[in-house]
């Protein structure tokens, strides 16, 4: 079963074209990666997924609905983004912060309820920030505040989440880190997507990789079935061996 | 800043809030004892209650102008913020971008060459703020919104308007260009009950529509596509904070002139004050509202027995302001 699909995508900024026919078909309660080349169209179909982009032809559709004709808060309960290059408001503190995730659950006049504070207490475990509630979003290490971000995402509670290059800027230790808390989530029955720079970690911790090449789609499915020298050299035209990952057993990418 | 617990910002921000209020409160409370000459606050208090001989002098005189302080100065810190928020950028507030000129402009051209009832002077007002408002924004349209272009080109824009008004009261009649003159400062002497009933009911409800758009302006702080996602409808609420910024502009500046620093200042200090993420509204409400209301007492004090218009206060205090925040910006 899939919620989540794109249908022949045409997507594009002002006058340059990023993709045209793409499309996709996310399965759900699994850990999807999109890997690729740099300024493939990876980033360009994930906004296009969270309605951040206006696909010029085609259409994504939840549950068989355009999310363009969904309520905004509706699609927002669904689906949760993670955007790269976040800068927090001046002043802003850890828990505060994190609440905003709230806002598509809240109406003008409803109070604060002990189910969203639940949620916000739930979502900074999950993260792993509740010891910084308190603290200035801005003294963070970068490794802290992207999982204060994620926290916020997860206050959203939404069964999808979809992150755009959520490992950058942190240093090895914590993109491990942020990729197993992924893996927890999907093992708790969220459907995670995410673009990844590094293709050996896709291939460890994703169920299904999605190989993009100039917008297009070139190749998707279970790491194992997929990942190969050949599809290395056509998508990052990168010379490679593939061998087994000593630790995983999933595919490893050892350049020549 | 640890004269409060650093708790949530939530405990924090009511709590000085209602301080700023009730400072707000006082000093309005002084300025109505505070005229041509002093009356007792015993004395005040008896002739708000309608009772004594000063009772004409401060529910008729004193009370529009004082009023008129907290109102407009609520009007003005809530504009500043609005801005500051759609610019992301302290200096993003409507009386640096030119939008106070483009009302003044307005207010000018209807009192200079079409006689000019309170009503055409307003509706003057709004129709050039807005142009004034729609014109930076196009030009600072290429390759996308940016709010620091926008701003250096509501400069460029403030200077050229503040130009045609000089020349509209130069071109001027004798008495439109005394009366002109002395409007240009900002000034909230004389207003009557008749002259702020309007605005105060226009300002009333641009704060009503503004906190319906509070929630949706602290999303928004997070960044366009973490509001999208999150369930804003971005282009509506811009399009509502655009024309509830551009209309309490207006709307002050045609009742009282181009007050300027009060917008670009207040929610500046309030946000400090209260601690607050980003630039809140109801901080820089009540900031602006106790600036305003500050400012127009000294006016009233320093030259006695006659007073200065207000706007000469806020533009020296504001514009040491403004050298600190340019250098401070500039150095960022």
């Amino acid at each position: 079963m899939t919620r989540l699909q794109a249908h022949d995508l045409t997507l594009g900024y002002a006058d340059r074209t990023v993709s045209a026919g793409l499309s996709l078909a996310v399965p759900d309660r699994a850990f999807t990666a999109i890997v690729g080349a740099n300024a493939c169209g990876k980033s360009t179909m994930l906004r296009a997924l969270v309605r951040l982009l206006q696909p010029r032809a085609g259409r994504v559709e939840l549950d068989g609905t355009d999310v363009r004709r969904l309520r905004p808060r509706a699609v927002a309960r669904e689906l949760g983004f993670l955007p790269q290059g976040l800068v927090p408001p001046e002043g802003i503190r850890v828990e505060a912060l994190v609440r905003r995730g709230r806002y598509p659950h809240q109406s003008l006049l409803a109070a604060w309820t002990p189910d969203d504070q639940g949620a916000v207490d739930a979502a900074m475990v999950a993260a792993g920030v509740e010891e910084l509630a308190e603290r200035q979003v801005e003294e963070l290490s970068g490794g802290q505040a992207q999982r204060v971000w994620i926290a916020m995402v997860l206050a959203q509670e939404t069964p999808y989440l979809l992150l755009d290059e959520p490992t950058t800027f942190l240093d090895i230790a914590h993109q491990y880190e942020l990729l197993r808390l992924l893996a927890r989530l999907r093992d708790e029955g969220r459907t995670v997507v995410a673009v990844l720079h590094d293709i050996n970690q896709a291939c460890r911790f994703a169920d299904h990789v999605v190989a993009m090449k100039a917008g297009r789609v070139v190749a998707e499915g279970a790491p194992s079935d997929v990942v190969d020298a050949a599809l290395v050299e056509e998508v990052f035209g990168l010379t490679c061996a593939v061998v087994p990952d000593p630790v995983a057993g999933t595919p490893m990418v050892v350049p020549h | 800043m640890s004269v409060l617990p650093a708790g949530p910002t939530t405990r924090r921000e009511p709590v000085v809030c209602v301080l700023i209020a009730l400072a707000t409160l006082a000093v309005a409370f002084v300025a109505l004892c505070q005229g041509a000459t002093w009356t007792t606050p015993g004395e005040t208090l008896a002739g708000l209650l309608g009772r004594g001989d000063q009772s004409f002098v401060i529910t008729q005189w004193r009370s529009p102008q004082v009023a008129a302080g907290v109102v407009f100065g609520i009007a003005l810190g809530l504009a500043g913020a609005v801005f500051q928020n759609l610019t992301r950028n302290p200096l993003g507030s409507p009386d640096v971008i030119g939008l106070d000129a483009g009302a003044w402009t307005g207010a000018l051209l209807v009192v200079a060459f079409a006689g000019g009832t309170a009503g055409q002077v307003a509706g003057g007002a709004v129709t050039t703020a807005t142009a004034t408002a729609l014109v930076i924004y196009l030009l600072s349209l290429k390759q996308g919104f940016s709010g620091l272009r926008l701003i250096v080109i509501g400069i460029a824009v403030n200077a050229m308007l503040t130009a045609v008004s000089s020349w509209i009261v130069l071109r001027a009649e004798l008495e439109v260009a005394i009366a002109g003159t002395a409007w240009s400062a900002g000034s909230l002497n004389g207003l009557d009950w008749d002259e702020v009933a309007w605005p105060f009911a226009v300002v009333g409800v641009l704060a009503a529509v503004l906190a319906g758009q509070s929630r949706a302006l602290h999303q928004a702080a997070l960044g366009d596509a973490v509001a999208v996602t999150t369930g804003v409808r971005l282009g509506v609420h811009r399009f509502v904070l655009v024309v509830a910024g551009v209309g309490a502009t207006a709307t002050v500046t045609a009742a009282a002139g181009p007050i300027v620093f009060v917008a670009l200042a207040a929610p500046q200090i309030g946000r400090r004050l209260t601690g607050s993420a980003g630039v809140p509204l109801l901080p820089a409400a009540l900031t602006g509202a106790l600036l305003l209301v500050t400012a127009d007492l000294v006016a009233q004090v320093v030259t006695r027995p006659v007073p200065l218009p207000v706007g000469v206060v806020t533009t020296a205090v504001g514009g040491l302001y403004l050298i600190w925040l340019l250098v401070k910006e500039v150095k960022r």
